[in-house]
């Protein structure tokens, strides 16, 4: 009885092994076949000018962040600021048409791959995501250059009263602080 | 000390004051300028960036440098008391005879910075060229290098921030500091508050590399007297001052 039970249990993980391997290829041939319906949506993505990036497409979409990383410690350590695989050179090519950025919408160009992949992005924190140009805005735009500083107060005008008004106290040494 | 040397004294106070004069014409100075690294060229410790401040010539209703600080680096925060301060100005008055001084205070960019010996995380450190800087990508923001600093030079970030300045990114939760305008230097132009003080004809900071004998900078720092705040610390600043 034993035997038999045996050889009953063999032929059955054989035939669920056939059943399997036979699912398997008729999925991927259907997959294959209707790449373009996934269920799954792909993200449409804006904001690529020019012809071609830093690297081949297939080699960014996996080692970008290693470029960036690399690059980030090279300029803030060691001060060397070329510009290929700069964080605002990445910014420049990719920010969305709409709203010069590459943040947004599921549509700009960082954020709309980072949502699909489920990736948390916390490059921009601290990174401007927009593409601004420095030498065009000479000044912040909340500064407005040429102002008199009697009309209003600088930043460091307010500091200092705000200080003062907090109750100024001299020292001994004649430090008033 | 003789009659002799303190004539001596006068005479290089004297020739060194004139050198100064001419170099620093009004608005503009030529031998300010720092020499342009190209791009892909590492800092070097070669050079050592420093500060002359001359407190003589800093009128005490002037922030140009601190104003220039602001707008260069795109600090604009306005919640309060704890906001971001990079540079101030420190006014001093002597109790017994009134007299009193002004001067701009900033991170010192010390040779043996406190604020690198304890960062747990290595985020606070110097460069090559002196320059003393917080790597915000490893900074955890537990302002450890806030206490540590004498100069109180750094800040922390409460607030979250949008719109920095592309060349000079900021985040909440990481401690900054004047950073001596890092990407400025790196191309050979000046530090803002430098800039802004030649701009005002004031020319009380002087920016320049300390390393080079042939520098203004290190010219005057060999022939006038100059002082280091809390110089009992033997940090040794990369900022000196002058007339304090």
């Amino acid at each position: 009885m034993i035997k038999v039970g045996n050889h009953r249990k063999i032929w059955g993980v054989a035939a669920l092994a056939v059943a399997l391997m036979f699912g398997i290829l008729s999925s991927a041939s259907a997959d294959s076949g209707k790449t373009q319906a996934s269920r799954v949506p792909k993200p449409h993505l804006v904001g690529e000018k020019g012809d071609k990036c830093v690297r081949p497409v297939s080699y960014m979409r996996r080692h970008h962040m290693e470029l960036l990383m690399h690059h980030r410690d090279e300029v803030l350590h060691k001060g060397i600021r070329t510009k290929q695989y700069n964080i605002t050179n990445c910014i420049e090519c990719h920010a969305s048409p709409k709203n010069n950025s590459v943040l947004g919408s599921n549509q700009n160009f960082c954020q709309g791959c980072h949502k699909y992949v489920g990736v948390k992005l916390d490059c921009f924190e601290c990174h401007n995501p927009k593409n601004v140009k420095v030498k065009d805005i000479a000044f912040h735009p909340l500064i407005v250059p040429g102002e008199k500083p009697d009309a209003k107060p600088s930043l460091a005008d307010t500091m200092r009263k705000k200080m003062t008004d907090a109750g100024a106290h001299q020292e001994k040494s004649g430090v008033v602080k | 000390m003789s009659d002799t040397d303190k004539s001596r004294r006068k005479f290089i106070g004297a020739s060194a004051a004139a050198v100064a004069g001419l170099s620093i014409a009004p608005g503009v100075s030529l031998l300010q300028t720092a020499q342009a690294r190209p791009a892909d060229q590492a800092a070097s410790s070669k050079n050592r960036w420093g500060l002359l401040i001359d407190s003589n010539k800093c009128s005490s209703g002037c922030d140009k440098c601190v104003t220039a600080c602001f707008t260069s680096n795109w600090v604009k925060e306005a919640h309060g008391p704890t906001d971001s301060q990079w540079i101030r100005k420190v006014d001093l008055k002597s109790l017994s005879n009134g007299k009193s001084h002004s001067l701009p205070v900033m991170c010192q960019h010390c040779e043996h910075p406190p604020c690198v010996d304890v960062c747990p995380t290595g985020a606070s450190f110097k460069r090559a060229d002196g320059i003393v800087l917080v790597d915000r990508h490893i900074c955890i923001g537990c302002r450890y290098c806030m206490m540590a600093c004498p100069y109180k030079a750094r800040s922390f970030v409460h607030h979250p921030l949008t719109d920095q300045n592309p060349e000079v990114p900021r985040g909440q939760g990481t401690v900054e500091a004047c950073t001596l305008c890092d990407y400025r230097v790196d191309r050979g132009e000046l530090p803002a508050c430098v800039d802004a003080c030649n701009q005002e004809g004031n020319g009380a900071m002087l920016f320049g590399d300390l390393n080079d004998p042939s520098s203004e900078i290190a010219k005057r720092v060999a022939t006038e007297n100059t002082t280091q705040i809390r110089a009992d610390l033997q940090l040794n600043p990369g900022v000196r001052y002058e007339g304090i």
